[in-house]
């Protein structure tokens, strides 16, 4: 037991990290093993939010099952249930109408700009700054209008369904969004004046954390965590979807491999992240949104994946069908569990203090870790 | 040397700790650009969007007919088991059986507002009501009957 624990000297201790603690933005329990002020281990305890998504999903139809993923990864929802669909439609050899493919794509991108708009607030407010958080809510408040004004919700939305999107897009979508894309250019100046510019934050994120580009890739760790690392690993460019291929779009790489470098891949992926809304909101095709798709669908038999880039990494949906009206067995690879995984290589042999700054680097949603 | 480094770091840790508190004092002394909204006083400005998911309800007209046929296609679509419809057999003046619903039950409590119901409804007979405050005492209220006492089908729609 005490080995387990990593306890080998004396005066080593065992402190315990959540399961209800403000900086594990979540139930999440770390069991760190400390040496004075050095760690030495860190352990993280899963299963306090399992509701077995995976299992549920194998009662529900293809048009059903969608719904249940907007609740693992909350903060991407849309880009889950995007995943979703892909990957019926992969199974189904339905051809997405252009209006729709864009549809889907700007929503993802929105969905991007306010997930990491959150998670610059919590990761300010778990380093001791509490103004920027509502900052960021501020602006993300924006975005969950515009949701709720096409899809009707805020939050879970279920707005892609097999064949495209549920509803076509509310009249004053594009306007709306022209409005939030010239709000948001002039405030991101503002949160590196507040945050990426002070250099109590610097110094705090600067040198802490370190996982080298290799450690990167043998953990399985990808999205903004991985290319921090200089790990050329986004979804979009290497095996693009939808038309993410058309598009020009840069994928942000730092090299330093440090939380600072991690924090500066996520604001420079607003901004990309901008660019593709950009492109995309003056030229949205006229035509349907939707294909025509049969009542009842039915997957041919075998084995099907897609993988998407969430705003925390890649997203793979793996549905085995027997040519039912349910999957036989779907396995969700999600973002957070690999990235979570290198937690402990980065924070052993730093400071308590850091592994605060290390955790909130990695943008964990726990729901999304324990489906 | 490390002295005139030390009070360079000091320096510039205040210099970047003003460059922010500039920020914030601009939004302390612009309370305009404050969009805050207090929400219990602000009911009666408050207006959901149009597409907003608070609930399912059944369109009546003025005669207090509805479009439900009784098809329980949304109970199909349903998830979770939301909707459980109990139909009936009315007799025509004919002296045929038709078909009606006799109560729509929706269970509130267990609704994730996933509009797929209101996607599968042919006859458009069920949409999405913008209410959202939803708390009750009892969680019998919870669960509802949509058709109105004594409605009934719409002429004309099959």
């Amino acid at each position: 037991m005490v080995e387990e624990l990593g306890i080998t000297a004396e005066g080593d201790q065992v402190i315990n990290i959540g399961p209800q603690h403000p900086a594990t933005h979540g139930v999440l329990n770390l069991v760190v093993t400390l040496n004075g002020e050095t760690i030495k281990k860190v352990e993280p305890h899963l299963g306090f939010i399992h509701r077995s998504i995976e299992k549920m999903c194998e009662s529900l139809s293809y048009r059903q099952f969608i719904y249940v993923t907007s609740r693992m990864d909350y903060l991407s929802s849309h880009i889950n249930n995007h995943a979703c669909a892909l990957c019926v439609e992969k199974g189904l050899q339905i051809e997405v109408p252009q209006r729709g493919q864009v549809i889907r794509v700007l929503m993802d991108e929105l969905t991007r700009i306010a997930s990491h708009l959150l998670w610059w607030g919590a990761q300010a407010m778990d380093l001791g700054a509490f103004t920027p958080y509502f900052y960021a809510f501020r602006e993300r408040e924006t975005i969950t209008t515009i949701m709720e004004e096409t899809c009707g919700a805020r939050l879970t939305m279920n707005y892609m369904v097999p064949g495209g999107v549920m509803v076509d897009l509310h009249p004053s979508f594009q306007q709306k969004v022209k409005e939030f894309i010239t709000l948001i250019k002039s405030k991101i100046d503002e949160y590196d004046e507040l945050v990426t510019g002070n250099i109590i934050f610097q110094n705090r994120m600067k040198g802490v954390g370190y996982l080298t580009a290799a450690d990167a890739v043998s953990y399985g760790c990808t999205g903004p965590t991985a290319r921090g690392s200089g790990v050329h690993c986004d979804v979009r460019k290497i095996y693009p979807y939808e038309v993410y291929g058309k598009l020009h779009f840069d994928e942000v790489l730092e090299t330093e491999g440090d939380s600072f470098a991690r924090y500066l891949v996520r604001m420079k992926e607003i901004k990309q992240s901008i660019s593709i809304i950009d492109q995309l909101i003056d030229n949205i095709p006229d035509g349907d949104f939707q294909a025509k798709t049969k009542a009842v669908l039915k997957l041919p038999k075998g084995e099907f994946y897609q993988r998407v880039e969430t705003a925390r990494g890649e997203l793979g949906v793996y549905i085995v069908s027997e040519g039912g009206t349910t999957p036989y067995r779907i396995k969700f690879r999600s973002p957070g569990f690999s990235n979570l995984s290198a937690l402990d290589h980065m924070a052993k042999g730093g400071k308590l203090g850091d592994l605060v700054a290390t955790m909130g680097t990695l943008d964990l949603v726990i729901p999304d870790i324990d489906r | 040397m490390f002295l005139k480094d030390y009070i360079k770091d000091v320096y510039g840790a205040v210099k970047s700790l003003l460059t922010g508190m500039r920020l914030t004092g601009y939004y302390f002394t612009h309370p305009k650009e404050i969009i805050t909204q207090q929400y219990p006083d602000n009911r009666d400005t408050l207006k959901m969007a149009e597409r907003f998911r608070g609930e399912v309800v059944m369109l009546h007209d003025e005669n207090n007919e509805h479009a439900c046929t009784g098809c329980s296609a949304c109970e199909l679509a349903c998830p979770n088991g939301t909707i459980k419809i109990i139909n009936k057999f009315d007799i025509t003046p004919e002296g045929k059986k038709k078909k009606a619903i006799d109560t729509f039950v929706y269970h509130l409590e267990l609704c994730t507002m996933c509009n797929l119901c209101v996607m599968a409804c042919p006859t458009d007979a069920i949409k999405m009501a913008q209410t959202f405050e939803h708390s009750v005492f009892d969680r019998n209220k919870l669960t509802k009957k949509l058709n109105h006492d004594g409605s009934k089908l719409r002429e004309g729609v099959e």
